[in-house]
């Protein structure tokens, strides 16, 4: 096969560099770093488990589904098919969308619903709505690691609220509400992942559910709830949505068909009062037009068929059988001073190392042992997260995913006990010794007591390893 | 001429090389030679067996390109290659083993002390570290010796934080070094063929003087090229940078990193390779001389194919 004719671009000179320098705008400052955007590139290596990314598998999806499925489309509708749709998506697809929300407990009308190009998307579009240069956005500790880019991008102040068992402090974001209306300032929303949470795999309580919905309504306060995983349950009760609790005034919805179905059909949406629906119908409009008319079909044959749930059901035992696989790993492999958290859903699992261990600098020792995982550092906007890590069970078979922690244990005992040869040598400096005593509470920067016993539960993570 | 562009690999600065590749690759084309883009994986030395090339530019950085290694295979199939020699990359790579060499040619350099692991985990080493603060203070500089970018490489404000950036440093080499820090500006020489370019300045933004990452990064750190020097100050700073390229035996090119204290100079690593993509020192040090990067890679071409005296 001959490649196409094509030009290289002539590469820039530094002075040309300099030039576009000088054109870029303000909030481009705020790119991740390029060390670890650097790391990351190697963890692709073809050799590396990789434990780093989010992916769904879907190597389960019926290949004969989607063929006859996409033959149906070019046969019946082939012209729509390839045609431009409307910026709010398809009534058929928003049909799907409102089964799936169905099947959650939630009822939105459909006018409030916008077809997005993924859940990112919608995520984005809200930014656009909402967030002026400065304006305050509260989320998770730790969150989305996605949502940090698009934060960042509209500029927004962003706060994290600490997370323990039961999902977002409460306590403490009461606290802060209250430290912002001294200030003078008013969140513009926050942004929470109450079910299955990425990156640390907690599902938040129904009191707190119920309590922050409260809050919303007496502040007049957005909530943004970000929920890919819910339907993927493995086990316990579910719990409603936010959306649902508050009825859609104050909570704005964000879902996706990546989880349920495909990322590759970058398909998510967004569900929001009227006012607000309007400004991002706008911010849709100028960002893309539409979301992919073909895949809107796709999805639109798919649940035709009304197997969908079915399918979930086969993702949730694969996805359930590899969490435990993963869990089993991590209690065989880990060392006692490392703890985890275990989800009742979705994909991820959050480990939390001592703190002396830098998790982006194990990935690196881990990298030549052909292991990845996502550094901790990720999940936060102000350095914090250094010693915890993401783990993704979804994307990799049992056996990859045994092979994948017995891996990263080796190396993170390696560097627990390199550790105690530098801190418990009888006559190290004494400071030294005074480090270790921080490893009785592993993990994220401890709150105050008094938070701690409004809110219950331990900050997390919790420790669960053997021996611990 | 038929020139192989040797790129990727496997060290963490595979996405660097990958970039100098593709754009010296790119200026090699328009140059009007045959380029043969060699991916260095398990197929490399065959390809390379096969093909034949005249020439293989080498365009990787770390372990494994920079280290001498790529260059012992090219000297194996007899195919010349551009930029220093086996023995240069192998004591360019090594931060502990340069140091000593640019000691014992009177090149001054930060003191240091180096460790590997085996002497903490089983000579317990960790007892020597109480005699540093007197020999190195604080706050001191902890450095995998081995490794290219500004990953692994911690400050130690006091004794509390030496654990754990021993910790974070062997995490990408087994022998670290613990360096005393010298306050001073950032300077980078880059060194083609025997002759200094103009002296680069790297100036991090305020807040972010402690923190390496942001100092690879277009908009956090600013460059000055060439860096604004007395005329004492430059032919000190471009004697030491000379010096440490001639007593570590580079040739073809190689950049010198210092640090112009009040005192003077110090250098602080030499890279054999180093980066040549858009944001990378040497390019621009080359352009403020006057010579464009297709010129560069020609001329480090050049000094590749012309027999030296090294």
């Amino acid at each position: 096969m001959s490649e196409p004719p094509h030009r290289r671009r002539a590469h820039a000179s530094s002075s040309d560099l300099e030039r576009y320098a000088g054109l870029f705008a303000e909030r481009t400052r705020v790119m991740r770093s390029s060390a670890m955007r650097d790391l990351m590139a190697v963890t692709a290596r073809p050799e590396v488990i990789s434990l780093a990314g989010g992916l769904p598998d879907t190597s389960t999806f019926p290949p004969q589904t989607f063929a006859a499925q996409m033959t149906r489309i070019a046969q019946e509708s082939a012209a729509e098919a390839l045609q431009y749709g409307p910026t709010e998506g398809f009534s058929e697809t928003v049909d799907c969308i409102v089964e799936v929300m169905g099947a959650e407990g939630m009822l939105p009308d459909p006018d409030d619903v916008i077809v997005t190009t993924g859940g990112q998307q919608a995520i984005d579009l809200l930014c656009k709505a909402l967030v002026d240069p400065g304006d305050v956005v509260i989320c998770e500790a730790p969150t989305y690691p996605g949502a940090i880019p698009v934060f960042c991008s509209y500029q927004a102040e962003t706060i994290q609220i600490e997370c323990d068992g039961e999902g977002m402090r409460i306590a403490e974001l009461e606290d802060t509400l209250e430290r912002l209306d001294v200030e003078g300032r008013r969140p513009k929303f926050i942004y929470s992942v109450p079910t299955f949470q990425n990156p640390a795999g907690v599902t938040m309580s129904l009191a707190r559910r119920r309590r922050l919905v409260e809050i919303a309504r007496s502040r007049e306060l957005l909530v943004v709830e970000d929920n890919p995983y819910g339907l993927l349950r493995f086990g316990g009760e579910p719990l409603p949505p936010l959306y649902q609790l508050d009825g859609g005034d104050f909570v704005i919805y964000v879902g996706t068909f990546s989880k349920i179905l495909s990322p590759g059909i970058r398909l998510g949406w967004a569900v929001a009062p009227p006012p607000v629906m309007e400004k991002v119908v706008l911010g849709k409009q100028a960002a893309d037009l539409c979301s992919s008319t073909l895949t809107q079909y796709f999805v639109r044959e798919y649940f035709a068929e009304g197997r969908w749930r079915e399918y979930i059901e086969s993702l949730t035992e694969l996805y359930r059988d590899r969490r435990d696989a993963m869990i089993e790993a991590l209690r065989r492999y880990f060392p006692p001073q490392a703890s985890w958290t275990e989800p009742e859903g979705g994909l991820f699992i959050w480990a939390t190392l001592p703190p002396y261990i830098d998790t982006s600098d194990l990935l690196a020792k881990a990298l030549r042992d052909d292991v990845a995982f996502v550094p901790g550092q990720a999940a936060y906007v102000d350095g914090r997260g250094r010693n915890s890590m993401r783990l993704n069970f979804s994307g990799s078979g049992e056996d990859g995913l045994r092979e994948g922690i017995r891996r990263i244990g080796r190396v993170v005992e390696e560097q627990v006990e390199l550790y105690s040869a530098l801190t418990n040598s009888a006559t190290s400096s004494a400071p030294a010794q005074a480090k270790e005593s921080d490893m009785d509470s592993p993990g994220l920067p401890r709150p105050g007591v008094a938070e701690s016993e409004r809110d219950g539960g331990d900050v997390l993570p919790f420790r669960k390893a053997e021996g611990a | 001429m038929k020139v192989a562009v040797l790129k990727g690999g496997r060290s963490l600065e595979r996405g660097v090389s990958l970039r100098s590749g593709a754009r010296v690759e790119d200026a090699l084309e328009r140059l009007g030679h045959e380029v043969l883009a060699l991916e260095a994986d398990g197929e490399m030395v065959k390809h390379l067996a096969a093909a034949r090339p005249d020439i293989a530019f080498i365009a990787m950085h770390g372990p494994g390109g920079e280290d001498g290694t790529a260059q012992e295979l090219l000297e194996i199939l007899g195919i010349s290659f551009t930029g220093p020699g086996v023995a240069a990359c192998a004591r360019c790579i090594d931060k502990v083993l340069a140091k000593h060499e640019l000691r014992a040619a009177g090149i001054p350099t930060p003191d240091w002390f180096a460790f590997n692991e085996t002497a903490f985990r089983e000579l317990g080493a960790a007892d020597a570290l109480a005699g540093l603060e007197d020999r190195l203070g604080f706050p001191l500089v902890v450095k995998p010796s081995r490794g290219g970018s500004a990953l692994g490489i911690k400050f130690a404000e006091n004794w509390f934080d030496v654990p754990e950036a021993l910790v974070s440093a062997f995490s990408y080499d087994d022998r670290v070094l613990l360096e005393r820090f010298v306050d001073g500006r950032e300077l980078a020489v880059s060194v083609l063929g025997d002759e200094p370019l103009p002296v680069v300045e790297v100036i991090p933004q305020a807040g972010d003087s402690y923190d390496f990452e942001a100092r690879y990064e277009i908009g956090r750190t600013s460059f000055v090229c060439p860096a604004e020097l007395s005329a004492e100050e430059s032919a000190a700073v471009v004697e030491a940078a000379l010096g440490a390229y001639r007593a570590l035996g580079c040739s073809g090119f190689s950049r010198v990193d210092l640090i112009l204290a009040a005192d003077g100079p110090q250098v602080l690593e030499v890279n054999a390779i180093p980066g040549l993509t858009d944001t990378s020192l040497l390019p621009q040090a080359a352009e403020a001389a006057g010579v464009p990067f297709e010129q560069l890679i020609e001329r480090i071409l050049d000094l590749a194919m012309a027999p030296t005296g090294t």
